[in-house]
């Protein structure tokens, strides 16, 4: 297939939003007649190709070009004008419009579509309002949308991530259809598996840029992900695959009673997940974007009530309605999001006193020496700079996340669950956090740590845990969670025997 | 359809309740009443459905009406037919212009509408300071005139249906209105959809202004007189019909039937307090608390129907 002209050409494309440089100068061949997968990890710039080729958002610099002809994309009605049919991770179905009339506004011929359906073996209710139709059959049914266009290039971003394996092999089936036809497929996936099981050549990404494009059956798997850690990560990389084995340790000594159990919980995407928690501990929950690790953390800060299986702090079940059941029983949360915790043109004073407003005497007035000591105290801990403390929109991130830190502090926790703390927090600040987690832990309290960064894992955690398609895959040691070993663990590439549980 | 069900309900009281023999003049007052808020629901309901809100419509009421009575005054039946249909079109395309300062500045929908309130309610003031003006007669008799073809049948409801017909039916279904919808639905889903939101929602605030325009004109038509104040009322109450006639505040979900059917209510309550001899400002007590009464019940059976399923 090399020889022919390619169908789709990106040569130097370049985006950055503001001071952030999403991707630096990326390249892309897709030849008539194959199926191509893009990789890469967590912010390498993937996601930022795709909305870029689709009109989502324009490029820097770069050209695109489809068929040998130079072209711009400017919107997503552009990109499918162009013969380019993208089957978005978000839904592109409106919810309160019916199936039928969802193609109508798009101007796909329903009979198409239907028939496009048929083939995939799927019966769907086009009078049926978008919201009421399942999501991973919403899936199914953009694919039919856009397949009905007849498109050169179908563009797949994580369209496996949210189905089923049964639903996920006639995608593969389709797939292949299309290479027969000489028309071509950018499948995008977090899973290497079906990377290796059905792309002609992949193209990987590290920082902003395509580091290769490869041939995957014959290569392998661990090419890949030598491919997206780089290459002076990658020879770690093989020296560890081979202490693999020896990678699940036994959970540290069972002697102390644990702060936080987690016994067979499933909500949403978590599928029967347990795991312990102990006093001094920081447990790290290492995952790939949407395993979910977002709904764990939602059950747990009590956001959401778990579909089966019980949460226990200290023994007692914890039965939440509210989040002000878990913070009662000390099960506190730091979101990555720091906007989404703190009262942002409030003080930092009202901020960390926040939470304490629900225990002073309900009505009562509220002690302000009192609470002007502890505030300080926090406020101390943890070397914030308070000199645009008025308002805490005012601070820089790092120190705005510490004073969604300094709250529970002031407050007193047992248990701390840090969501991606560190995300958008310069080095500094990152070393101080980390820091602080440590003391914390090592004064008696309990941290539930998920990052998006892999490198913080061994800087930080005790033990790590691996979630993958919404089940526990491998538990490491901190010191062993190194970015390689996650890497591998956090695409299900590690078969751990079983979902560790103490 | 809780508005169908409470418009039913009233009417039958209403018969009950009038000294004289209940009967088609009765009918042709409500709807002549009922005629400028029908308009003004039309209007809000689609820039609500397409999930923004539109605080200009009584302005842009009282522009038109001060506009027409002054410009309609001594013209022929055909002439001010005519004239009409310009003003519709000029109101239609300051409506788009409203909706092209939304979508260039980013700035709230509810802000610019609301600063568009205070342009256009001096703008009728300057028009016209004091009630004045007026229309051909024959051109009042559109709205004003008692048959069609039935007793039952006033020529109000006839213009009324003819401006859904002519405005909305030929679009609801088609990519146009559909997309109207699908902005209010998910913005985000709609945009990757290939939807062009922009032009949209510009599309949707001219529908506005062409709405508010008919029911300035109706304005005219029903009074013979330009008043700068006529419309004034009409901003809140055009929100009230929405509301009460089940369009989504969120935007997405409902239709114009349901808004002119409330509009209805809404007029026929006041119909019915005077009627009474109710205090005034109980009356708006009593109104207000109505809205809210069925908006509620409306919640709770979205509610139920969603446990249900």
């Amino acid at each position: 297939m090399t020889g022919s002209t390619p169908l789709l050409d990106v040569r130097g494309l370049a985006k950055s939003y503001g001071p952030v440089v999403a991707l630096r100068s990326a390249d892309l061949q897709v030849v008539p007649g194959e199926v191509h997968a893009l990789l890469g990890a967590n912010g390498a710039g993937k996601s930022t190709l795709v909305k870029l080729l689709t009109g989502v958002v324009s490029a820097d610099a770069g050209t695109v070009s489809l068929a040998g002809h130079p072209v711009r994309v400017a919107s997503p009605a552009a990109s499918a004008r162009l013969g380019l049919a993208p089957v978005f991770q978000d839904p592109a179905l409106v919810p309160d419009l019916t199936v039928a009339q969802n193609m109508r506004l798009t101007g796909t011929d329903p009979e198409a579509v239907r028939r496009e359906l048929n083939e995939l073996d799927l019966d769907v209710d086009f009078s049926e309002q978008a919201r009421d139709v399942p999501l991973p059959l919403l899936r199914m049914i953009d694919l039919a949308r856009a397949l009905a266009r007849r498109p050169e290039l179908l563009l797949l971003d994580e369209i496996t991530a949210a189905l089923p394996s049964d639903l996920a092999e006639r995608v593969f089936t389709v797939m292949a259809g299309l290479r027969e036809n000489g028309r071509s497929v950018l499948f995008i996936t977090h899973r290497l598996k079906e990377v290796t099981a059905t792309c002609d050549r992949a193209t990987i990404l590290r920082d902003g840029g395509a580091v290769a494009t490869i041939d995957p059956r014959e290569r392998g798997e661990e090419a890949i992900v030598g491919y997206m850690l780089g290459p002076e990560a990658a020879h770690a990389a093989a020296e560890a695959a081979q202490k693999d084995a020896s990678a699940v340790h036994a959970p540290p000594p069972a002697d102390s009673a644990a702060a936080l159990e987690v016994d067979s919980v499933t909500v949403g995407r978590v599928q029967d997940v347990s795991f312990v928690l102990r006093p001094g501990e920081i447990l790290g929950i290492a995952a790939l974007e949407g395993q979910g690790q977002g709904e764990l953390f939602d059950v747990l800060s009590g956001q959401r009530t778990p579909e089966s299986g019980e949460i226990r702090i200290a023994g007692r079940p914890l039965r939440t309605r509210h989040p002000y059941d878990a913070i009662r029983a000390g099960v506190v949360l730091v979101p990555a999001d720091r906007l989404q915790a703190l009262l942002p043109q409030r003080s930092v004073r009202e901020n960390v006193a926040a939470p304490r407003y629900n225990r002073v005497g309900r009505w009562g007035a509220i002690n302000m020496r009192d609470e002007g000591r502890r505030v300080r105290q926090a406020v101390d801990a943890l070397q914030i700079d308070v000199r645009a403390g008025r308002q805490v929109r005012r601070l820089s991130g790092g120190n705005q996340q510490k004073v969604t830190i300094a709250r529970w502090l002031a407050s007193g926790f047992r248990t701390m669950l840090c969501f991606d703390p560190t995300r958008g927090i310069d080095v500094g600040t990152k070393r101080q956090i980390y820091g602080l987690l440590r003391q914390l832990a090592d004064d008696g309290g309990a941290i539930l740590f998920f990052s998006s960064e892999l490198t913080e894992f061994p800087l930080v955690c005790d033990r790590v845990l691996t979630l993958f398609g919404g089940r526990i895959t491998a538990e490491l040691p901190g010191q062993a969670a190194d970015e390689a070993s996650l890497l591998r663990a956090m695409h299900g590439l590690v078969e751990a025997g079983d979902g560790e549980a103490a | 359809m809780g508005a169908f069900a409470l418009l039913f309900v009233l009417v039958l009281y209403w018969r009950t309740q009038t000294a004289a023999r209940w009967g088609p003049f009765d009918v042709q007052s409500l709807a002549i009443d009922a005629l400028p808020l029908c308009f003004a629901a039309c209007g809000q309901a689609i820039v609500i459905l397409s999930g923004g809100i539109d605080l200009s419509v009584g302005s842009m009421m009282s522009l038109v009406n001060v506009v027409s009575a002054r410009a309609l005054l001594h013209l022929s039946f055909r002439d001010a037919l005519l004239v009409s249909l310009l003003i519709v079109a000029g109101a239609a395309l300051v409506g788009a212009f409203t909706g092209l300062l939304i979508v260039v500045t980013r700035v709230a929908d509810i802000i610019v509408t609301l600063a568009m309130l205070f342009v256009l309610g001096g703008a009728a003031l300057a028009v016209l300071e004091v009630p004045g003006g007026g229309a051909p007669i024959r051109y009042q008799n559109l709205v004003t005139l008692d048959t069609l073809a039935t007793k039952w049948a006033p020529s109000a409801i006839g213009v009324l249906l003819g401006a859904y017909v002519v405005l909305w039916v030929p679009v609801r279904r088609t990519r146009v209105g559909l997309s109207l919808y699908a902005i209010g639905s998910s913005r985000s889903a709609a945009y990757l959809a290939g939807v062009n939101v922009p032009r949209s929602r510009i599309v949707a605030y001219a529908y506005s202004g062409a709405f508010a325009a008919l029911g300035g004109l109706a304005l005219t038509a029903a009074s013979g007189l330009g008043d700068p104040n006529s419309g004034t009322i009409y901003t809140l109450n055009s929100v009230a019909a929405v509301v009460l006639g089940g369009v989504s505040l969120l935007g997405g979900v409902g239709g114009l039937i349901g808004p002119i059917a409330a509009a209805f209510v809404l007029t026929l309550v006041k119909t019915l307090m005077i009627l009474k001899g109710v205090d005034q400002n109980w009356a708006q007590v009593i109104q207000g608390a109505l809205i809210v009464l069925v908006v509620m019940i409306g919640g709770l059976a979205v509610r139920q129907k969603g446990k249900g399923s």
